[in-house]
């Protein structure tokens, strides 16, 4: 079983912030980690693999520095790692990201049984990369998996819908995303850090896994962003201190609830 | 290289720079005394187009031609998402929304509905303000599978060329309007919290958060169509139905493919909620200190006729299910009220309730940073206040 895991560098969205003179982002010293819900796909990856053997391989799409995820991504048990990376694919939106990663996917495997995916990325937040390599590739897709059970190669999963679980049933190849009700992502070993930081990796640009250069970046990306801004602020209401007169606040409390309608 | 989409005839440039202030992308530099753009920053917005006073600057023949067709796509649709025949209220939400865009476009409004026995929701969406709905009742349909829904929807864009479609940002919306978007190699904007025409395009302007809410970020898809946008829950409100309003049915029988995966269980338990459609959630956090503590905020939400919801620091504790986390790794809720105890408003959480009509918080940090967005901040003990609220509702129920 080849199971292909495909991970994102982000920033640690708590501290990326606009400047508001420029209105354009201010990323200096924030902090990259690996996008958290990735790490659950990994996870999930990596427990197949100690249960059924199966090759990992972790693609990610980023700038050079992203490698460090990749490492990570090896220290934890992964097989192989390739970065994706190329001033083509700067300014891809969420279809010409897709279209970048199925490439690479295709180059890794014609012939992958897994791709997965987190949920989604916490800088972008859109869920739509592993939707939209599940299109390309021509895979089924399941999203939102809490858990993957495989035997003679179909699947169960149970995945996490708005209103409880369902559980699917499907024939390999599938691409999938995963939700953080999956298992607790392991650390990486001391000796497979070792061996990650030993490990050169390999880059592939858009000519490497044969992207059509107006199917990348800002090119193949149908989306544009008119512009970018602060938040508004929503400024706090009436104040009040109730560890004096709690009595006093419950009233307050009760009257905003009247107000609007309820109790 | 992209071709430009803009051309700047130089014996009409006056090097003004004018063009350079307006462009939202950086995209113009004087060259000498003449403006130049650098093609690969250019989106095509046609904003210096407009802000050149010697109408140097134009749209180029091969942005035109493009245009023309596209102007084949017509109308605004709505997905009406529905489960076991009951259309999501989300779909009531975006059709009052779809039909201000609609009149600011001047087109037509249609809902889709793809399911299996839904014939009868055709009425209610037409009363919410839908001009025709598209019905695919087929028991293919019955159940959500993301191969078979997007094929469907496909098949109708392909048909019938709408210029834009929303969704609800679902757990189905926002995973095969993904799918949807790359087969029709258009764009997607997930989440947004706000929708408008712009005047001078007549593009769809789709504004969401990004990293995590720090940031908006306003979106267009000048160039593909369908425009396509997925819309969370409660973002926008639903107006009252219309019961008189006319509008035309259309059931579409269609050849669909084999479904890539199918539904063997479905587990639905009454503790899973779901707190993204709740209109009052009563919400704890690490201040609630252990998990038998939740048992008041229940009693609080079950007077009320909310739900409850928790900060990650509740889930992570284990003393409650995931799908009550309200936050960037949970939820995000727009609810009426949120009433929020002994959560401190880490910028997670914020970014997943900052949404909310009217914000009541309680802490007993008057530095919690949940009071910078609290409608009314109350620094005290909850385990005093809250048990002397849960009393005050309950005696004015009797009263």
């Amino acid at each position: 079983m080849h199971i292909v895991v495909c991970v994102k560098q982000v920033p640690d969205t708590t501290n990326v912030r606009i400047n508001p003179e420029t209105n354009t982002l201010m990323r200096e010293g924030v902090e990259s980690i690996i996008n958290p819900f990735d790490e659950y796909a990994l996870e999930e990856a990596l427990k197949l693999k100690d249960a059924h053997g199966a090759r990992v391989t972790v693609i990610s799409m980023g700038p050079p520095q992203a490698e460090v995820v990749l490492r990570e991504a090896m220290a934890r048990g992964a097989d192989d790692v390739v970065l994706l990376t190329d001033r083509a694919f700067a300014g891809a939106d969420t279809l010409a990201t897709s279209y970048a990663i199925s490439q690479a996917i295709k180059k890794v495997d014609a012939h992958p049984d897994l791709v997965l995916f987190g949920k989604q990325a916490i800088d972008g937040d859109t869920a739509q990369v592993g939707p939209g390599v599940s299109e390309f590739l021509d895979f089924p897709l399941v999203t939102y998996v809490k858990s993957i059970e495989i035997n003679d190669g179909v699947f169960t999963v149970e995945t996490q819908m708005d209103e409880g679980v369902n559980v699917i049933e499907g024939k390999m190849p599938a691409v999938m995303t995963v939700v953080k009700e999956a298992s607790t992502p392991r650390f990486a070993s001391l000796s497979g850090w070792m061996e990650a930081k030993k490990t050169a990796i390999p880059r592939w640009g858009a000519k490497d896994v044969g992207a059509t250069a107006e199917m990348c970046g800002l090119n193949g990306s149908p989306t544009k962003v008119v512009k970018i801004f602060a938040p508004p602020t929503k400024t706090g209401g009436s104040r009040m201190d109730g560890r004096e007169e709690p009595e006093a606040a419950v009233d307050a409390i009760l009257e905003m609830l009247q107000n609007k309608g309820v109790a | 290289m992209a071709d430009a989409p803009i051309f700047i005839d130089p014996a009409k440039c006056r090097g003004c720079k004018k063009c350079i202030t307006a462009c939202p992308f950086g995209a113009l530099y004087m060259e000498g005394k003449l403006a130049t753009l650098k093609p690969e920053e250019c989106r095509a917005c046609n904003a210096c187009v407009k802000a050149c006073p010697f109408k140097a600057i134009s749209s180029t023949a091969q942005a035109e031609a493009k245009k023309s067709s596209l102007d084949d796509f017509k109308g605004i649709w709505v997905f009406a998402e529905q489960h076991q025949g009951k259309v999501q209220e989300v779909a009531y939400e975006l059709l009052s929304t779809g039909r201000r865009l609609a009149k600011d476009r001047g087109c037509e409004l249609a809902a889709v509905v793809l399911g299996h026995n839904v014939a009868d929701s055709a009425s209610h969406l037409i009363a919410a303000g839908a001009d025709k709905v598209y019905v695919v009742d087929q028991p293919e349909l019955a159940e959500y599978e993301a191969n078979v829904y997007t094929d469907a929807l496909n098949q109708l864009i392909a048909k019938y060329k709408p210029e834009a479609i929303l969704a609800g940002a679902t757990a189905v919306g926002r995973a095969f309007f993904a799918k949807v978007a790359v087969r029709s190699r258009t764009g997607l904007t997930a989440d947004c919290t706000a929708l408008s025409i712009d005047k001078e395009s007549h593009l769809l302007h789709q504004t969401r958060p990004a990293f995590g809410g720090n940031i908006m970020a306003t979106i267009m898809t000048p160039n593909h169509r369908p425009q396509m946008a997925t819309v969370r829950p409660k973002v926008f409100k639903m107006s009252p139905p219309d019961p008189k309003r006319k509008g035309e049915t259309l059931m579409e029988a269609l050849k669909l493919v084999a479904a890539g995966t199918k539904i063997v269980r479905v587990e639905r338990n009454a503790s899973n909620v779901n707190i993204a459609e709740a209109e009052i959630i009563v919400a704890g956090g690490r201040g609630m200190k252990k998990a038998e503590n939740l048992e008041l905020l229940r009693k609080l939400a079950d007077l009320l006729g909310g739900v409850v919801g928790v900060s990650r620091a509740c889930v992570d504790a284990g003393w409650i299910s995931a799908s009550h986390q309200v936050g960037q790794t949970g939820k995000t809720v727009c609810p009426k009220i949120y009433l929020a105890f002994g959560i401190s408003g880490a910028i997670q959480h914020l970014e997943g309730m900052r949404g909310s009509d009217t914000i009541i918080a309680v802490n007993n940090d008057p530095n919690a940073s949940i009071f910078g967005i609290a409608d009314l901040g109350i620094v005290g003990d909850l385990f005093e206040i809250l048990p002397m609220l849960i009393e005050a509702v309950e005696s004015k129920r009797k009263s």
